[in-house]
């Protein structure tokens, strides 16, 4: 399957929400690239997967796409702004329309729930008022506990975030990114640490939730299952490149599985 | 053991051959100790000869002398004040200084290396040795010894705080870099709530560190109840010694103990 014909035709004509031009990524001590050249638009309100064997770099692509990890070559733009070679600060701005939820939640432990969503909203209410709930303005601590309404944990506000379940975690996770009121959300392997239960919860948390609000969301994802329910697009990386690009219309979990062979 | 469990492979020998070479260090190792042991003046004479005066000094330690009970107390408190204030000075000197030390939170490396450096230096001065400097400079007395003990808390504090924040997962920091959160507020919200526990038990330690040096550095004049301790044992009161001695030990105890309860209460609290 060729990556650039099918991202071409298969998309309606929005406005993309980021784009990303012959990016390559060569980790230091490495022999090989983990992937080079890789290009494609996303546009706003799309629903991306993002699949692949172990070790093909689909977390690193997600991390490059914030330059939380910095790629070695290619361009970026997210909602119309080069991200790619801009100053540390406007970097963060930029950042800040952008929730990224982890395999592994990465709250603070020790600190409540609600200070950790709050913690979402850092970009744009921050100084020593946003550090713990506490001292943080009435509006913002009432748009934190309206964030975690949205996930259904609102009762849990005071509790310790070291003191929830995985699937909670996530779903706190998961209100800290809205806190940032973002227009796109990556996901990297949400529910990779989730019993098969607390995994679809978190992922139907994240289709109703993007739908809600409208957001683009791109997720990497061993499930193909969740690839093909909750996506409307599957980028496969395979061999060091974008080796898939596809609607997830035209695919099957048979055919995704090839991706892997 | 049966025939038929009988391996057919050889059993390893239960020790390794040594190779010439950690043998020639072994050998040369104890040729140093024996040397040493001339060297730091061990005697089985004078111990024997000396034994006499120890049960004579130990007999006149009790009972303990309370004639200067009062002003005694008073210089207990003071080294008590000395510590409490020389730690925190100490360990809201130290917080920047080990987050400029550390891998993860450091600037620059050559920042990093600098402020190492400093650590390490503050740490290896030994602190009687910074305690006659302090005196000789801001003359005798407490203050002396507060800034002495300032500085030992950064030597201490210093590195392992900076080892404390390297250790914590990179995962909640890199969340809060995702968010578009700046380095202080990665620092403050992230990794210091993640080392919180290795930060406190730190700081008691250092605090605990500082009540017994405390009690030294009133020996070169630093204040404190060591300078009581000093005068006791060079004008012969060994019973007035012997009181001091027991202050020390309750205050030692007191801090201690307190501080393991401080501990338990302080690393169960919520955020």
């Amino acid at each position: 399957m060729n990556a650039a014909n099918l991202s071409n035709g298969a998309i309606a004509p929005l406005p993309p929400a980021l784009e990303v031009r012959g990016l390559s990524k060569t980790f230091r001590n490495a022999t090989a690239p983990v992937w080079s050249n890789v290009s494609f638009n996303v546009p706003a309100g799309q629903r991306v997967a993002i699949i692949g064997g172990n070790g093909t770099g689909k977390s690193t692509l997600l991390r490059c796409c914030l330059r939380l990890i910095e790629p070695d070559a290619g361009e970026i733009r997210l909602h119309d702004k080069a991200l790619t070679g801009t100053h540390f600060r406007h970097l963060r701005r930029m950042r800040a329309h952008v929730g990224f939820v982890f395999q592994k939640h990465n709250l603070v432990p020790r600190l409540s729930v609600l200070t950790n969503v709050l913690h979402g909203g850092m970009a744009r209410a921050r100084g020593p008022r946003y550090w713990l709930q506490a001292f943080a303005r009435r509006e913002e601590r009432e748009y934190a506990l309206h964030c975690l309404e949205q996930v259904k944990l609102a009762h849990l506000a005071t509790r310790r975030t070291d003191h929830l379940s995985g699937g909670q975690s996530q779903r706190v996770a998961i209100a800290r990114a809205l806190m940032q009121q973002p227009k796109m959300i990556f996901a990297d392997e949400p529910v990779a640490s989730l019993d098969p239960q607390a995994g679809e919860e978190v992922m139907e948390t994240f289709a109703e939730l993007t739908r809600a609000h409208g957001l683009t969301l791109m997720f990497v994802s061993h499930h193909l299952e969740h690839a093909m329910n909750y996506a409307d697009r599957v980028l496969g990386l395979r061999g060091g490149k974008l080796d898939l690009d596809t609607p997830i219309a035209t695919e099957s979990v048979a055919s995704l599985r090839t991706l892997y062979a | 053991m049966p025939d038929s469990q009988a391996s057919a492979s050889t059993l390893p020998t239960r020790f390794g051959v040594p190779s010439p070479l950690s043998a020639l260090l072994f050998v040369a190792f104890l040729a140093f100790f024996s040397w040493s042991l001339a060297g730091a003046g061990i005697s089985i004479p004078s111990l024997i000869s000396g034994l006499p005066n120890m049960a004579r000094i130990a007999g006149e330690m009790v009972p303990p002398a309370t004639d200067r009970f009062l002003p005694m107390l008073q210089s207990v408190l003071v080294t008590f004040q000395m510590a409490i204030v020389g730690t925190a000075i100490g360990l809201v000197l130290s917080l920047p200084l080990a987050v400029l030390a550390s891998r993860n939170h450091s600037p620059h490396p050559l920042v990093r290396s600098a402020v190492r450096g400093l650590i390490s230096f503050v740490r290896t001065v030994p602190d009687l040795a910074w305690a006659l400097f302090f005196v000789v400079s801001v003359g005798l007395g407490p203050f002396a010894g507060t800034l002495t003990l300032i500085v030992d808390t950064i030597g201490f504090c210093g590195r392992f705080f900076a080892e404390a924040m390297e250790e914590v997962d990179p995962g909640p920091p890199e969340a809060m870099a995702a968010i578009g959160a700046g380095p202080v507020d990665i620092i403050v919200c992230a990794t210091l709530p993640m080392a919180l526990p290795s930060l406190i038990n730190t700081s008691l330690f250092a605090l605990e560190k500082a009540v017994r040096s405390s009690v030294v550095l009133g020996l070169v004049g630093a204040g404190g109840i060591g300078a009581e301790l000093a005068v006791s044992m060079e004008t012969f009161r060994f019973d007035q010694a012997s009181t001091i001695i027991l202050m020390i030990l309750v205050l030692v105890i007191a801090v201690e103990s307190l501080s393991s309860r401080a501990r338990a209460h302080l690393i169960g609290g919520r955020g």
